[in-house]
């Protein structure tokens, strides 16, 4: 019998070692898995390399990832965080920015056996032509760039060469989970989740309420269970 | 078109900010007037933003929000708040009957794929061949969001700015400074000073907010402006 179902965060974030890279569902404060992010810096993970749209605006979420430190490459869209941004100009983080529907589509194609793929996004922009700082020395001056990206021209119009973006981990944020791993998301919440999980070897799901197998009608599957390898109950669902 | 080609001065003499014109709710409702029935859109931060107040209740205009929603509605009240309702601003959202959502590759699928009519971006430069600049600026916090996206993909792009900077220099200029976010898309520009089209070898005003000469936007503007008919 197939039970994907664990009993703690914390048990599950023990799975995840120091230095791996980790892609993280959500969007702003929406969607976020808070309780396994709390797990990985209860545990003292650190060097991870981190993968989401945002390095938090929340003190929870990616948001005290960077805040404690614990990010050691970012890659995503949108890292506007101040201490982010202070440990970046210190060199203590490399960043590799990514605009937000390349970042969707790299995770998807990774998801999806799509090695490469290209897009006219970012073409002729500091992002693809070798002139954005990825590491800055400890005063602040750039050190390394993000490398060029190879151009190809399709119907006159400029695309760049965009690669799939795997990684070790996921950290999902549900709705309801079932113990087959079968996933529902509930309006704005979906956002990066499903792509997040796709682009992972292990997948593990925060959900706000775990339900019976068949709860779940086919239709209402966002993310089927053979993308999930473990589930546990969210905090923010007890009581509810 | 009237024959009033004007090049800009060589030394030009600003105030320190352009305050006559269009306040920021007059340009976001002048933008609104514009958006035809039926039109998918996506409204980026700033003024931008405004124009959902300023749509035309008979007209169907669907807005888009790249975090994943199409058919956003306006903000809920306190009690109403739910958490799982955000737009790309990280702002409490509702959705309207017929609304629906959708996770980041379908989101940017619409985007990118040609499907939206229409992108209303704020902008720190326009160029006279509508090129934009509004993703980053010497000093800034890392990010980019689905600036660069939306302005390749998306069928028409308006900017809605202020006319000038914060220390009163041109934002509508010959060729951009700052780091582009794509090169030849902007449409149509509005700022307080009235409506423009990057045309090349200048820009084409429209439009003059009410109060507003011709004289101040040739010694506001960046580069030549050719004067339509008013």
């Amino acid at each position: 019998m197939i039970n994907k179902i664990r009993g703690s965060a914390l048990e599950l974030m023990e799975m995840i070692p120091s230095g791996s890279s980790i892609a993280v569902g959500g969007f702003g404060v929406t969607g976020v898995p808070m309780d396994l992010c709390d797990a990985l810096c209860e545990l003292d993970r650190r060097d991870l390399h981190i993968v989401a749209n945002n390095a938090g605006i929340d003190p929870r979420g990616v948001g005290r990832l960077a805040e404690e430190g614990r990010i050691r490459k970012f890659t995503g869209s949108f890292p506007s965080n101040k201490e982010f941004h202070r440990r970046l100009l210190a060199g203590e983080i490399e960043v590799e920015l990514v605009p937000q529907g390349t970042l969707a589509e790299r995770l998807r194609a990774a998801g999806a056996g799509i090695p490469a793929f290209y897009t006219p996004t970012s073409a002729g922009t500091d992002l693809a032509l070798g002139t954005y700082p990825s590491r800055y020395d400890s005063a602040g001056r750039p050190l390394e760039y993000m490398p060029p990206k190879d151009v190809r021209v399709f119907d006159g119009r400029p695309a760049v060469l965009e690669y799939a973006l795997h990684v070790d981990f996921a950290l999902v944020k549900a709705d309801r989970a079932d113990r087959l791993g079968n996933v529902a998301f509930r309006l704005s919440a979906r956002n990066f989740n499903p792509v997040a999980a796709m682009a992972a070897k292990t997948v593990f799901v925060e959900a706000r309420h775990i339900v019976e197998v068949g709860e779940l009608a086919p239709d209402d599957i966002h993310l089927p269970g053979i993308y999930v390898d473990h589930v546990v109950q969210s905090q923010e669902g007890i009581g509810r | 078109m009237s024959n009033a080609t004007a090049a800009a001065p060589a030394s030009i003499e600003r105030p320190d900010t352009v305050d006559g014109g269009w306040k920021r709710e007059e340009i976001a409702a002048r933008a609104a007037r514009d958006i035809p029935d039926g039109s998918y859109v996506n409204l980026g931060m700033g003024i931008p933003q405004l124009v959902a107040d300023y749509l035309d209740p008979a007209r169907e205009v669907f807005l888009h929000s790249e975090n994943g929603i199409l058919g956003m509605g306006g903000a809920p009240p306190e009690d109403e708040i739910d958490v799982d309702m955000t737009d790309a601003g990280k702002r409490p959202v509702t959705i309207v009957p017929g609304g629906a959502v959708f996770d980041s590759s379908d989101s940017f699928a619409m985007i990118r794929g040609g499907h939206l009519d229409l992108a209303v971006l704020g902008a720190m430069e326009v160029s006279v061949r509508g090129d934009i600049a509004n993703w980053t600026a010497p000093g800034r916090t890392p990010g980019v969001g689905g600036a660069m996206d939306l302005v390749l993909g998306a069928k028409s792009v308006w900017v809605l700015m202020t006319h000038c900077d914060r220390k009163g220099g041109p934002k509508l200029v010959p060729a951009c400074t700052l780091p582009l976010t794509g090169p030849r898309v902007v449409r149509r520009v509005v700022t307080n000073l009235g409506v423009f089209e990057p045309a090349e070898d200048g820009f084409t005003a429209l439009e003059l907010a009410p109060g507003i000469s011709e004289e101040t936007v040739i010694r506001n503007t960046g580069a030549p402006v050719r004067f339509a008919a008013r």
